[in-house]
């Protein structure tokens, strides 16, 4: 990988570069630095949630809303999808042997619509909720922040369908021409696909957005049912994008685990091929079932049971990950260092949330389960349980071969203790509390409801404990990059033989690469 | 057993699972649609943010609904303004409330007592306090 930061170079060196891996660290660095102020937002929520009818900390329902609508934007498009590209940046274009990204220049400037668009969304702090339903979005959510949540979205947007552009055409046609497709390391197949995925998915939601904004200003009224639209037609744009974008911020994560575990489990991948299949099946069927979030809009029968048809056929793919991962491990001298322990306990929350999720996606179920705190407890499984722990086992993979030096150990350990602990007990509780009938995004519930009450403190206390453990991987992440001890750059961690570091272009501008 | 062999097992079992759940999903939710033909009519209104109800000899209540131990309802939900999704969690009543459209739920309450109506679907400011009461009465007549 890359040295860069060993030899420090004035920041705005970083900033103004076009270089993929700089513009990997920027948008690295931005994601996990919004990661933090979305995360300060989650502490808010889930202390005020442990005392009923109190209103401690937010003292009226309009500031809980707003919190929550810009906690959940946050960590999808300004935590999620920047670190994915962050990391994506820095190895594929490693990983497919060529000297940067396709479109360096286009890169930069995608990277630069991030903090344009967060701001838009922080500093206009709408009550949408992420999904911002019409015709609440339309008739009723308060401006400018409801519009400046549009224009922020659209600039996300935009940005994502940029550097989806440049990831498609860096591995399709800048690959080294020794390289078959085929042998493309894993990772950099899952950037393909989500690449392939957002273009195909995004420009509807972005059209839907434009709409929405003509709805507010009353030039038209395609969602508005006071004037003649259908709110349920926003539902299917909305969802037609977002339910394969689960997947875009899911697939990146599981790649990520495909670069750690056979390198800590010091053998060869199970199987490519399989992984390869995995990734592209998800990549197409994840369009078949965006109609599961609506069943309850007044869905006839047999669009139901379509729905769910199609959302069952994406189960399989998602399970042949798992097993190439166990089959990996199966045998293998395991080191657990940190990104192994991270990676193996991301696979865990990942079997255990998928399985909620075909619970979900059974049609009778669903009315129990759909609008309550199940639903909460199921997206953040995938997104703090699979997604957060990928990111973190390769951050802590990155980290001697970008800062030069060595995390602790110790340290990480308390991190992925902490972390694990305190996922599993917010929100396999939060999964509780939806089957008490709790609804999501309320401000209060009545202090008489006793169970609703000592579930949410059960929450609330893991959270407590998740946030701790952020504290530690942040205040580590700070002073081992300073004062750790210098790594030992052919084998950090100890694993012996270098075929286990097929990543060895360690030198960005003009080393050799190990793939 | 060959490394291919395990994982074609593996897949074949998570395929059976699914099959399973989908066709057990379908025999159940095609009995749960199916609407008694003596259901009573109650018609139901979300609007920002209370829930309104009017039986079919014209009665109006707002935020409590009484209802006789023993008979069907089909509930007929409409929304005056935003989206809001009417539910009983004690009876698995849920169905969302759309302004434009008419959508449907029934039960048949067989145990008297009192449940909490609510709101699952965010309508904004009181979103949390659209709740309500459904009192479930014995029929002397
Ligand atoms: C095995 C794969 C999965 C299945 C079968 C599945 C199924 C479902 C179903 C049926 C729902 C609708 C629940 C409801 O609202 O009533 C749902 C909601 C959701 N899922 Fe999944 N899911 C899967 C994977 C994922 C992944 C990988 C992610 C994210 C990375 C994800 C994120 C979400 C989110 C964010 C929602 C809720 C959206 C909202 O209403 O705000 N799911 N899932
Ligand atoms: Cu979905
Ligand atoms: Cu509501």
């Amino acid at each position: 990988m890359v040295l860069e930061l060993q030899k420090p170079r004035p920041v705005w060196q970083i900033m103004f570069s076009t270089h993929h891996t700089d513009v990997g660290y920027l948008y690295t660095i931005t994601g996990l630095t919004f990661l933090f102020m979305a995360g300060v937002l989650a502490m808010i929520i889930r202390t005020h949630l442990f005392f009923p009818g109190q209103g401690v900390l937010i003292s009226d329902s309009a500031t809980f809303n707003r919190i929550f609508t810009v906690h959940g934007l946050t960590m999808l498009f300004l935590f999620a999808l920047p670190v994915a590209n962050g990391i994506g940046n820095i190895l594929v274009p490693i990983m497919v042997r060529y000297k940067d990204m396709a479109y360096p220049k286009l890169n930069a400037i995608a990277f630069w619509m991030n903090p344009v668009g967060g701001a838009l969304l922080w500093l206009g702090f709408a009550d949408t909720t992420w999904v911002s339903y019409a015709p609440y979005s339309i008739i009723r959510a308060p401006g400018p922040a409801a519009d400046m949540f549009i224009f922020g979205m659209k600039i996300l947007g935009i940005s994502s369908i940029l550097s989806s552009i440049n990831f498609v055409v860096t591995i399709l046609k800048c690959k080294h021409p020794d390289l078959p497709l085929r042998r493309v390391p894993l990772f950099a197949w899952s950037m393909l696909t989500v690449s392939l995925m957002t273009i195909v998915a995004m420009p509807t939601y972005a059209a839907a957005l434009i709409m929405m904004l003509t709805d507010r200003l009353g030039i038209s009224g395609f969602f508005n049912p006071f004037a003649g639209g259908d709110p349920i037609a926003y539902l299917h744009l909305f969802w037609f994008t977002f339910h394969p974008e689960v997947y875009i911020f899911l697939l990146p994560a599981i790649g990520m685990m495909y670069e750690i575990i056979p390198r800590f489990s010091r053998k060869p991948l199970y199987s490519q091929a399989s992984g390869v299949f995995a990734f592209v099946m998800l990549g197409i069927i994840g369009f078949a079932s965006w109609g599961h979030h609506m069943y309850s809009t007044g869905m006839d029968f047999t669009t139901k049971v379509v729905f769910m048809i199609g959302t069952l056929a994406a189960v399989p793919a998602s399970g042949m990950h798992v097993f190439n991962f166990l089959a990996t491990m199966w045998g293998g001298r395991i080191k657990f260092a940190a990104p192994m322990k991270f990676a193996v306990g991301g696979i865990a929350l990942f079997f255990s949330a998928g399985a909620g999720g075909v619970l979900n996606s059974a049609m009778p179920l669903d009315f129990i389960s759909h609008g309550t705190y199940w639903v909460v407890g199921h997206m953040h499984l995938f997104l703090t349980g699979t997604i957060g722990f990928g990111f973190v086992a390769m951050v802590y993979y990155m980290f001697p071969y970008i800062t030069g030096r060595m995390y602790s150990e110790k340290w990480a350990n308390v991190h992925f203790i902490g972390m694990f602990w305190g996922t599993v007990q917010v929100f396999f509780t939060q999964h509780l509390l939806g089957l008490e009938g709790m609804p999501r995004r309320i401000y209060d519930y009545p202090p008489e409801f006793t169970s609703w009450t000592q579930l949410n403190q059960i929450a609330s206390v893991g959270a407590w404990i998740l946030g701790a453990s952020f504290a530690v991987f942040l205040a580590s992440l700070i002073y081992y990059s300073a004062k750790g001890k210098p790594a030992n750059m052919d084998d950090p961690w100890g694993l012996g033989g270098k075929y286990y570091y097929p990543v060895a272009a360690k030198n960005p501008h003009g080393g050799h690469s190990g793939y | 057993m060959g490394h291919d062999t395990a994982e074609w097992v593996f897949v074949a079992i998570v395929i059976a699972v699914l099959i399973y759940v989908g066709v057990d999903s379908w025999i159940v939710q095609k009995a749960v649609e199916d609407v008694p033909a003596d259901a009573e009519v109650i018609k139901v209104t979300g609007q920002q943010w209370f829930w309104s109800f009017e039986h079919a000899d014209g009665t109006k209540e707002i935020s409590t609904l009484h209802v006789k131990k023993g008979h069907a309802y089909v509930f007929e939900i409409y929304s005056r303004d935003v989206m809001h999704s009417f539910n009983i969690p004690d009876w698995v009543v849920f169905e969302d409330a759309v302004p434009g459209h008419t959508n449907h739920a029934w039960f048949a309450p067989d145990t008297a007592g009192t449940y909490p109506i609510q709101c699952r679907e965010y309508c904004g400011l009181l979103h949390y306090n659209m709740r309500g009461s459904l009192v479930v009465e014995d029929d002397k007549s």
